[in-house]
Parts: C-alpha cells; sequence; structure tokens
C-alpha cells in the first residue's frame, strides 16, 4: 500500500519537475540543483533509512521504484539520488558511529547535504588495491594525499567516502574509509569531464594535498575500507540495475507508441511482423530484467545475501538499456536518431550503466566467484 | 488555528464516457480522484497551517472505498480525518448531504471550514453554501487568497468576475476555494510512509444526532426526472477553407455585429 502510493506519488513528481528538465541539463551539461532541492523537499534523498536519522524509513523496494521512475525520465537524475543515497549516505547508516549519523546521515536525507564516494583512482580502477592516495596516521589526526577520479556529484557534494591507503604493505586489507568534507584545505576538485551520457550529472576529480581530518572522520575500523567499499557496491548496483531498467522502460514505450503511429506503405508499422517480433522479444527482456532486479530488492529487504542477485541484476539490466535504447533507435528510424525525440539520450545515458560501480565484467568476476567458490 | 477541510472523492471526468444508449456516464472502471477545489482547500489549509501552526482535519462523506483517497491525503500531511458512511446517507441530495455534514461538524471545534466550490460529478456548488447556513457562520465564496490572520480576524480576496473584493471577517467562516487558486503540494514521502498508520474515523447514522427525515433519497427535496446529454444541432453548412480564407470570411460574417467604439 505505501510503496503504491510512493510509486504513484513519484511518478507525478518525476513526470513534472524531472522530465521537463531532461534534455536542456543533457544539452547544456549542467546540474540539476533545484531539481535536488525538490526532491529533498518531498523525502526522497532519505528514502531508505531511519527516522530516527530523519530518513523516511522505507525499503530498499521504494527506494529502487524511486530509482527506476526518475530514470525513466531523466537518468543524470537517477544518477545524482543513487550515488548520494547508495554510496555516501549508506555506508555511514551502516558503518558510522552514532555521532557521525547525528552530524552527517541527519542532513544527508534531509537534502541538506549532497553525498559523493570515491573510490577510483587513474591507477586503481576494478583492481582497488592499487590505491595511491594515502592517510599518514599523525596521532592526533589523518594526512591525506593523491587523488581521485571521476567522481559523480563532485564539486556539489558536502560530503565525500574517500578510500585511501593507510598502510600499504597489507593491500586490501590497508585500506581505510573516511569521511571528508568539502571546503578542507587542501581538498580540490578538478574540472569538470565531458561524458557521453548523464551529461547533467557532475564527475571530476578530487584532489588530496596534505589535508588534516580528525581521526573521528574514520569510517568503520582501520583497515575496513575494502569491505566497505564493496559491500557499499553490492547495494549500488541495485541501484544502477534500477536506473537501467528505468532507461529501458523509457526507451521501449517511446518505442511502442511510435510504431503504432508511424504509417508506411498504407499502414502503421505496427502491423508488419519484423516491428511485431522486436516489440515482443523487448517486452519479454525488459520483464526479465524487472524480475532481476526486485529479487536482488527482495533478498536485501529480506536481509538475504545480495551480492550476486545484485550482480546479475545489474549485469542483464545494464546490457537490456543500451539494446532497448538501440532499438528504439532503430525501430523509429531517422526520427530516432534526432535529439528532439529523446532516445537517442537514452542510448548514451544508457552506456554508463554497463561500465561505473563496477563493469559487466566485474559483475561477471562477482557473479562467477559465488558460483565456483560454493 | 483549526481547520475543517471537507473533501469528496470523484471519478476523474476527463476519463469518463458517455453511454450513448441510456445517456448517463459509465462510471465502471474510471479512476477516483480527489475532487480538484476541494484539493485546492486542503493545499490552502496546510500553508495556513505552516504559518499559524493548529491542525487540518478532512471530513469526507461517501462510500468506504473513499478511504484510499484519504490516505493520500495524510500523504499531503493532513492531521486527522473523518469519513461519514452509512447506507442511510445514500442519496442524498445537497441539501440532506448538508445537513448530515452540519450536524457532524457542530460536535468539533473549529474556525475555519473549507470547501470546493464544486465538486466536478455534481457541479452544484450548494453544500458549502449551505453548511455555513446550516451551522449559522459567516461565508465567503470564490476565494481568491487568504492574506492574513489576526486574532479573530482573517483578512481575504474574494474573486468576482471583473473585480475582486478584499474582505475582513470573523471567525469562524466558511471559504470555498477554486482549482485554480493554488498549485498542490505532492504528496511527500514522509508522510507516505506514515499514512497507513493513521485512524480514518468512520463516522456512521448512530453517531449523529439527526432526524431520519432529513437524510437520504427519502429525504432529499431534489427530484431528477430526467438525465440527458443536450444534442448540438449545426444550423450552418460546413465548410472546409485554408486559414487565411477562414479567417477573411469569419470576419465578413461578424463584421455587422461588430461594435466599433471610438475613443
Amino acid at each position: 500500500m505505501k510503496n503504491e502510493l510512493l510509486v504513484k506519488m513519484v511518478e507525478e513528481f518525476a513526470l513534472n519537475v524531472v522530465k521537463p528538465r531532461a534534455r536542456e541539463i543533457d544539452e547544456t551539461e549542467s546540474f540539476p540543483l533545484d531539481t535536488v532541492k525538490e526532491m529533498a523537499k518531498y523525502g526522497l534523498m532519505g528514502l531508505p533509512f531511519s527516522t530516527e536519522f530523519n530518513g523516511v524509513g522505507a525499503d530498499t523496494k521504494a527506494y529502487i521504484d524511486t530509482i527506476r521512475i526518475i530514470s525513466k525520465y531523466c537518468a543524470t537524475t537517477g544518477t545524482i539520488l543513487s550515488a548520494h543515497t547508495s554510496l555516501c549516505s549508506h555506508p555511514i547508516n551502516q558503518y558510522g558511529t552514532v555521532p557521525q549519523k547525528e552530524k552527517y546521515l541527519t542532513k544527508l536525507n534531509t537534502g541538506e547535504y549532497l553525498g559523493a564516494f570515491g573510490l577510483t583512482e587513474a591507477g586503481a580502477g576494478t583492481d582497488a588495491s592499487r590505491q595511491q592516495t594515502k592517510a599518514v596516521d599523525c596521532g592526533d589526526y589523518y594526512e591525506i594525499t593523491g587523488s581521485k577520479i571521476f567522481i559523480t556529484n563532485a564539486g556539489y557534494a558536502d560530503v565525500y567516502i574517500i578510500f585511501a591507503m593507510t598502510n600499504a604493505e597489507l593491500g586490501l586489507k590497508g585500506i581505510s574509509a573516511f569521511i571528508i568534507e568539502k571546503d578542507l584545505k587542501g581538498f580540490t576538485i578538478g574540472p569538470k569531464e565531458k561524458k557521453m551520457g548523464i551529461r547533467g550529472s557532475s564527475t571530476c576529480e578530487l584532489i588530496f594535498d596534505k589535508v588534516q581530518i580528525p581521526k573521528t572522520q574514520l569510517l568503520g575500523k582501520v583497515g575496513e575500507g575494502f569491505k566497505i567499499a564493496m559491500t557499499t557496491l553490492d547495494g549500488g548496483r541495485i541501484g544502477i540495475a534500477a536506473q537501467a531498467q528505468g532507461i529501458a522502460e523509457s526507451a521501449f514505450e517511446k518505442a511502442v507508441s511510435y510504431v503504432k503511429t508511424r504509417t508506411q506503405f498504407g499502414k502503421p508499422i505496427a502491423a508488419f511482423q519484423h516491428t511485431q517480433f522486436v516489440i515482443a522479444d523487448l517486452k519479454t527482456q525488459i520483464e526479465a530484467g524487472r524480475l532481476l532486479l526486485y529479487k536482488a530488492v527482495e533478498d536485501k529487504d529480506n536481509n538475504l545475501s545480495y551480492t550476486e542477485s545484485a550482480a546479475m541484476a545489474k549485469l542483464f539490466c545494464s546490457r537490456l538499456a543500451v539494446e532497448v535504447a538501440d532499438s528504439a533507435i532503430q525501430l523509429m528510424g531517422g526520427y530516432g536518431y534526432i535529439r528532439d525525440y529523446e532516445v537517442e539520450r537514452y542510448l548514451r545515458d544508457a552506456k554508463i550503466t554497463e561500465i561505473y560501480e563496477g563493469t559487466s565484467e566485474v559483475q561477471r568476476m562477482v557473479i562467477a566467484g559465488k558460483v565456483l567458490r560454493s | 488555528m483549526n481547520i475543517i477541510v471537507l473533501v469528496k472523492q470523484v471519478p476523474d471526468t476527463t476519463e469518463i464516457k458517455i453511454d450513448k444508449e441510456t445517456n448517463t456516464l459509465i462510471r465502471v472502471g474510471i479512476p477516483n480522484i480527489i475532487n480538484p477545489d476541494d484539493l485546492a482547500g486542503v493545499e490552502e489549509a496546510l500553508k495556513l497551517k505552516s504559518l499559524y501552526g493548529g491542525t487540518v482535519t478532512t471530513i469526507t462523506m461517501g462510500p468506504l472505498q473513499a478511504e484510499s483517497m484519504i490516505r493520500e491525503l495524510y500523504a499531503r500531511g493532513i492531521d486527522d480525518a473523518y469519513l461519514l458512511s452509512d447506507k442511510r446517507f445514500a442519496g442524498s441530495d445537497t441539501w440532506a448531504t448538508s445537513k448530515i455534514l452540519s450536524t457532524f461538524i457542530k460536535t468539533l471545534e473549529y474556525d475555519l471550514i473549507i470547501a470546493g466550490y464544486q465538486a466536478i460529478d455534481g457541479d452544484t456548488a450548494q453544500v458549502g453554501p449551505q453548511i455555513a447556513e446550516f451551522l449559522n457562520i459567516p461565508q465567503v465564496t470564490h476565494l481568491k487568497q487568504i492574506k492574513k490572520i489576526e486574532g479573530n480576524q482573517i483578512f481575504l480576496d474574494k474573486a468576482y468576475e471583473h473585480e475582486t473584493q478584499t474582505l475582513s471577517v470573523e471567525l469562524p467562516l466558511l471559504v470555498t476555494t477554486l482549482k485554480a487558486m493554488n498549485t498542490p503540494r505532492y504528496m511527500d514521502a514522509f508522510h507516505i510512509w506514515t499514512a497507513f498508520d493513521k485512524e480514518v474515523k468512520i463516522i456512521k447514522f448512530d453517531d449523529l444526532d439527526i432526524d431520519p427525515r432529513y437524510i437520504g433519497l427519502a429525504g432529499s427535496p431534489t427530484r431528477v426526472k430526467k438525465t440527458y446529454t443536450k444534442q448540438v444541432v449545426p444550423k450552418s453548412p460546413k465548410e472546409v477553407l485554408e486559414p487565411k480564407d477562414a479567417a477573411k470570411k469569419i470576419f465578413k460574417l461578424i463584421y455587422p455585429y461588430m461594435e466599433v467604439k471610438s475613443q
């Protein structure tokens, strides 16, 4: 009941607030700060967290429905919300101390703060053990030096979850996680990357030059960083799968309405069997994506392990988004290729879902690992 | 500031079709919505609450299915809701409905009652004013804007066709609101998540101190003899012209009737 009402609300919100801005923010590569503020006003920035810390207290399903629906109208906005919730608020909620939750989670949940996450480095992508960013223990404080790249929400975020080596000799077990505020001395943001898709979102380098942070900013225990990063990404992947699923659903709806009205050889192109077969295949794939996505959601809401189901959902739904967007363009021909009809944006936006928060190859490693190691 | 808002669940008339045989509305499968003029009233009440504090209570008369609408009102931030629902209320016209609602409202404490100007299914615009009469309180219909409340005085603008009246009225007062006066907020996630934990208080005939002769179909003075759709018969032949030629032709036709005023 609650979930259905939330879906109804998010549909209305996305249609009236998110959709009208989608094309413009893509064209101008501008960050939709106004939309973020509106999402905050309606409680969408703190859905799956406890009311004790100003959250809504909703379940994963509510959060994932929201990402999916918002991404149907604007994948950029989906990215911003997903990075904020899954990658920043979530690890603080799971690993943070009560004072850390009171200081950060309460403001992240109301949207007063926007969150971000920094793991990737120029030389350390999938292989996180190659982290060059260092956090040196200086007694009362840590001193962080290094840089992170491709950071979503960079420049607009108030709080960043950053991973750095506290003991390089220990490899993955030498990584620790930190909560870092913007405006710290020595912390600067690089220029905005120019991207293929989700162009309204902000993606920048983070540069740390001897940034001093109190020891209370350590998230979890020393050396626990890699574990925190991996479990955070498990949850994040359900969000990306939802984003991809939303793009696929939207592209499909556009294609269906087009083939019903486009007339060639005296009849709507929906009357041709080729069109019908393409539509049938796409619909079947979309339904499969939905089932995989909500299987992962169910696992998480039922406190079961969701590493594997989240990886499968992301692997499948991200490919689905690319393929459905591509098919939609093909069905719509020249109209699909021009920007007015939006499906070309869907294809550009879809591609990132196969790359960020673990490439499709990483998802296969995760799935195979689960299958073969058990 | 205790505000009562009268809210009705109505069929979404934008989706309604007419049965050509019987000339009546086909109601089967039509989604129900919050009456738009009433939703404007809810928004106005929530705005007043944020400015002056107090509570917002909605009152609805209708079948039990109206509960779904009330959950959506909770999801927008109202504090309390009553649903007046009884088989004996069925068939009430606007007079009997106003009688039932005002009888119940007399048991509550309130400063302001907001009613939608009219419901999109009946279009009578009678229930609000009749309730004010039954309660013997002042009323201002066609509310344009509430300017401020100072103590017992409310300052507001009332819309007329070609003018706006600024009035100062003593509370308690009943006002009627129109859809165009504001943009209702969306439901919000915080209130959605608690909307189903709240109580929808059901009020039955037995809960009211009311004479059964004044309610339901039997207590309603209105008698509907026939409902029909007006047939439009074109009086002049249809012509299809290019826009430019059409404009010229229209001008020629209406020119003799135009009043040209010289300054």
